[in-house]
């Protein structure tokens, strides 16, 4: 369905599951086993959307930024490629390759580009992350029928309408190698379907898988709009890729206190704390109080280094970690982590409001940062 | 000369169960009751009625009905009752029509077209009786950006906020003077902001030393009078308020009459007493933006930057880049009165003609001050016909912080918005400095009525927040998605921000 035709609800609602899993040395794996685990929990879909976003994918250009674009038609395209060449060089495009697939029907003209922004704009620009971001607003805002659905560095989120595991199929993720995946089923309740609103949402380097619904999207959106973010897709998920792009990368909160602003200690819990920790959080809710995702949710974020997983402060919606050696996995469901591992033991459930973070373990740090440990895994149950 | 002015108000007494107690005698301040001992009976003279309802309230017999006079000028669109009984007072008097209380006019109250939305299926509603449900709310600036870094692996505050309120439900009472009602009325709201953990307001009438010891909840206010302000005053109170306009009516100063200033009141504002105290229009020491930067800086420096500082102006047509303009100017809290706020006294055509409603001064001003990116440098209450719980969440949801109440926290000690409260012969003991009629209002139960009212708006907000699927008030403010208009045109929605119920 074209993008015009939409209906503009508040936003889309839905209920879905969502699957992460990384290796923490960076070694790659293709998308078979991440196809598998979604299509496990079919469930939680109902065939109007399903994404993935994989990261590592791109080595040759690791240096540039991927835009792929989604076209309703020849002349968006044609008006985007316009817009980038004024300000980027690109350095490679192409088509996305797919194979046709049963359950995947009319996609759009699907498009990448390797790309940066030109060296005369660069070398004025204080931040090109921004420039970059302004670009892709840009797009999504202005050019009618063209959507960037990834921007970032090194990775790509594949996404469409159908079921998961068809859309995986459809853009032959077999054939790509990742060190970090996520997927995407969605349920959503209103019926039109538009390949720009399938999961994950990304910008720049963030992805975020997202089952739930976040009361306080109203909220959340016109907060970032302060900030320049443009909220297009009326999509809960949008709303938090940008909240995190704007807490990490801009504003400099680590993983940890990004999602304390996501999902906030209670009140109650901050009075308890240690005096210099309670002045923390009590300066963090009192100036991004207007980023609590309120309401259910269960999220991954992903970047080029970690995989977040995070629920709501009071954990109305589901999330389970597990890991096995250099594995690490985030799900709704605990099943599809066995399916895809047969000898993972160690799986628990996070608490509301504490994220899981998985990070790469960089060769030359491994020893000193992890202190000897083989993983570097935080947010887990204490053995 | 003989009055043309028609009763407003009928006294009927039920003669069969008057016990001749005399109680409404005494009540009344307005002398409409006496008891005659040769008939052995209470008369009435209507003339006089306010319809302030005291003596009904109190009659130990339930003999007392007051009800509208059904003598009715003939119908007539363009001169009602009001209008001529307006000029019949002027023709007598020779004098600028004044009232008490908010605009009493029709004007649309939008709030009443307004609905809020609730969780189904997608998004559990939550239930506030199990589950926590937070109201706190801060006040004051903040940060574009909050810098955490780590100590020993805990975070650590690197970023230092400029002083903020702390409110435990977002409600406070807004200003109301000593002078203008009792100084048990003060008390009952001093303590009863105390108790519920947020504050009240001063108005501008200075503090008297015996409230001090609730500073840590008390705004105090400078307005153009400059009465009552000194060091300690603006030292003991938790927060500073500039007031420059009032709802009730925006552009005019105040007057209370010399007959109100008792020594109380004169040792409190620091004028002599039974003087007439004069508050002038503007400030004449700030006629243009530069000098409320000036005053508000001036404020901050005698307090050592230690308390937020707000400035109250009453909703006009211009309110978002007058708004703007003040949170430029540093002002911490942009406190916005509209049409509907009340007064002790007010030139009648001046409190119901001059001003706008809040509601759309409140969704302008948010919208305005998200567009230009500096919504988060200060805090945004609304003040100025707040009646129940739904117009809280409401106001919250359009995009304030808070609400100050004033006429609903007077009704809770007993208001019956007789609208006579310039008059100083409240029956209730709220508008009056009549030791005979203030002592009617106990400072215990007063402090109780207005608990018992925060009490249980708070927990209806906390219902409603619930039912949104919201456990934080937060994630409302602002959150204009959760409301939805009936009946409004779209210009009404698209200045309010919501969408028409239905779509
Ligand atoms: S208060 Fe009631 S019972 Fe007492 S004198 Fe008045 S009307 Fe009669
Ligand atoms: S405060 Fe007293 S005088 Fe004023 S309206 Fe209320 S009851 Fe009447």
């Amino acid at each position: 369905m074209l993008r015009g035709a939409r209906v503009r609800d508040d936003k889309d609602f839905s209920g879905c599951s969502i699957f992460g899993m990384m290796n923490l040395r960076g070694e790659k794996f293709n998308g078979d086993p991440m196809i598998t685990a979604i299509a496990n929990m079919k469930e939680r879909s109902n065939g109007l959307g399903g994404g993935f976003a994989a990261y590592g994918i791109y080595p040759q250009y690791a240096e540039l930024y991927c835009f792929q674009l989604m076209y309703d038609d020849q002349a968006a395209k044609e008006e985007t490629e316009g817009y980038l060449k004024d300000s980027f060089s690109l350095e490679g495009a192409e088509v996305i390759p797919t194979r046709s697939c049963e359950g995947v029907s009319d996609p759009p003209l699907l498009w990448r580009y390797f790309l940066q922004p030109r060296e005369s704009i660069a070398c004025d620009l204080e931040d090109v992350d921004d420039f970059v971001v302004r670009a892709v607003m840009h797009i999504n805002v202005f050019i009618d029928g063209a959507f960037v659905f990834s921007s970032g560095k090194d990775m790509g989120v594949f996404k469409g309408v159908g079921f998961p595991e068809d859309v995986g199929r459809f853009f032959r993720l077999d054939e790509y190698e990742g060190y970090i995946w996520v997927a995407h089923g969605r349920f959503p309740t209103n019926t039109q379907a538009w390949w720009g609103g399938a999961h994950p949402f990304n910008i720049l380097d963030w992805s975020v898988v997202h089952n739930g619904e976040i009361s306080s999207y109203g909220i959340n959106m016109r907060h970032l709009e302060m900030y320049g973010y443009k909220c297009t897709l009326f999509t809960d998920t949008e709303v938090i890729a940008y909240a995190v792009d704007l807490l990490v990368r801009r504003h400099g909160l680590s993983i940890e206190d990004m999602s304390r602003v996501l999902a906030a200690p209670l009140w109650s819990e901050i009075d308890r704390m240690p005096a210099r920790e309670r002045e923390a959080h009590v300066a963090l809710r009192q100036s991004y109080g207007s980023l609590l995702l309120n309401g259910p949710f269960s999220i991954i974020i992903s970047n080029r280094e970690q995989m977040i997983g995070l629920t709501d402060r009071i954990r109305l919606r589901p999330l389970v970690a597990g890991r096995n050696g250099d594995f690490m996995y985030i799900s709704s469901e605990e099943a599809p982590m066995h399916l895809v591992d047969d000898t993972l033991k160690d799986t628990w459930i996070p608490h509301g409001g504490v994220p899981v973070v998985a990070e790469l373990i960089k060769p030359a740090a491994r020893e000193e940062e992890t202190g000897g440990k083989v993983l570097s895994i935080s947010g887990a149950e204490p053995a | 000369m003989k009055s043309y002015i028609l009763p407003q108000y009928l006294v009927e007494r039920d003669d069969y169960r008057c016990i001749r107690c005399e109680v409404c005698a005494r009540q009344c301040a307005f002398d409409v009751h006496w008891y005659d001992e040769e008939e052995d009976a209470v008369f009435a003279d209507e003339s006089k009625c306010v319809g302030c309802l005291r003596c009904v309230t109190l009659c130990p017999t339930n003999a007392l009905v007051v009800r509208h006079n059904p003598t009715q000028i003939p119908p007539n669109a363009n001169w009602t009752g009001e209008v001529l009984r307006n000029i019949y007072r002027q023709a007598e008097t020779g004098g600028v029509l004044l009232t008490g209380m908010g605009c009493d006019k029709g004007y649309p109250i939008y709030w009443d077209r307004i609905v809020l939305d609730a969780s189904q299926v997608t998004n559990p509603s939550i239930d506030p009786l199990r589950e926590p449900m937070e109201l706190r709310t801060y006040l004051g600036a903040k940060p574009d950006v909050v810098k955490v870094g780590r100590k020993g692996g805990k975070p650590s505050l690197e970023t230092r906020l400029t002083p903020q309120l702390r409110l435990e439900t977002p409600i406070m009472f807004s200003a109301i003077s000593y002078g203008a009602i009792s100084y048990n009325a003060c008390e009952s709201l001093a303590r009863a902001a105390t108790e519920m953990g947020t504050y009240y307001n001063t108005g501008e009438g200075g503090l008297h030393r015996n409230l001090y010891k609730y500073g840590d909840h008390t705004i105090c206010q400078v307005a153009s009078g400059r009465f009552g302000v000194h060091a300690d005053y603006l030292e003991v109170a938790a927060a500073l308020e500039i007031k420059i306009g009032q709802g009730a009516k925006p552009g005019i100063g105040g007057h209370l009459p010399g007959e109100k200033v008792s020594a109380e009141i004169s040792r409190t504002r620091m004028i002599p007493k039974g003087t007439d105290a004069i508050s002038p229009a503007p400030h004449h020491d700030i006629y243009s933006i530069e000098d409320l930067a000036q005053l508000i800086y001036a404020l901050k420096e005698a307090t050592h930057w230690e308390k937020p500082v707000s400035v109250k102006i009453a909703a006009v047509h211009n309110s978002a880049a007058i708004a703007s303009g003040i949170v430029r100017a540093g002002a911490d809290i942009v406190a916005l009165d509209g049409i509907r706020g009340g007064t002790g006294a007010a030139p009648t055509m001046i409190r119901d003609n001059v001003g706008i409603p809040i509601e759309l001064a409140l969704a302008a001003v948010d919208t305005r001050l998200r567009e230009e990116g500096i919504r988060n440098r200060a805090s945004v209450v609304v003040a100025g016909g707040i009646r129940n719980s739904s117009d809280v969440i409401k106001a919250i949801a359009l995009g304030a912080d808070a609400v100050y109440i004033g006429t609903a926290a007077l009704v809770a000690m007993g208001c019956h918005v007789c609208q006579k409260c310039y008059t100083g012969k409240c029956n209730w003991g709220i508008a009056t400095q009549d030791p005979y009629l203030s002592k009617r209002l106990n400072p215990d139960v007063g402090t109780r009525r207005l608990v018992n009212l925060l009490t249980g708006w708070s927990h209806e907000i906390m219902e409603m927040l619930g039912g949104m699927g919201i456990n934080a008030i937060e994630s409302l403010r602002g959150n204009r998605l959760r409301l939805r208009g009936v009946g409004l045109t779209q210009e009404e929605l698209d200045i309010l921000g919501i969408k028409h119920a239905g779509a």
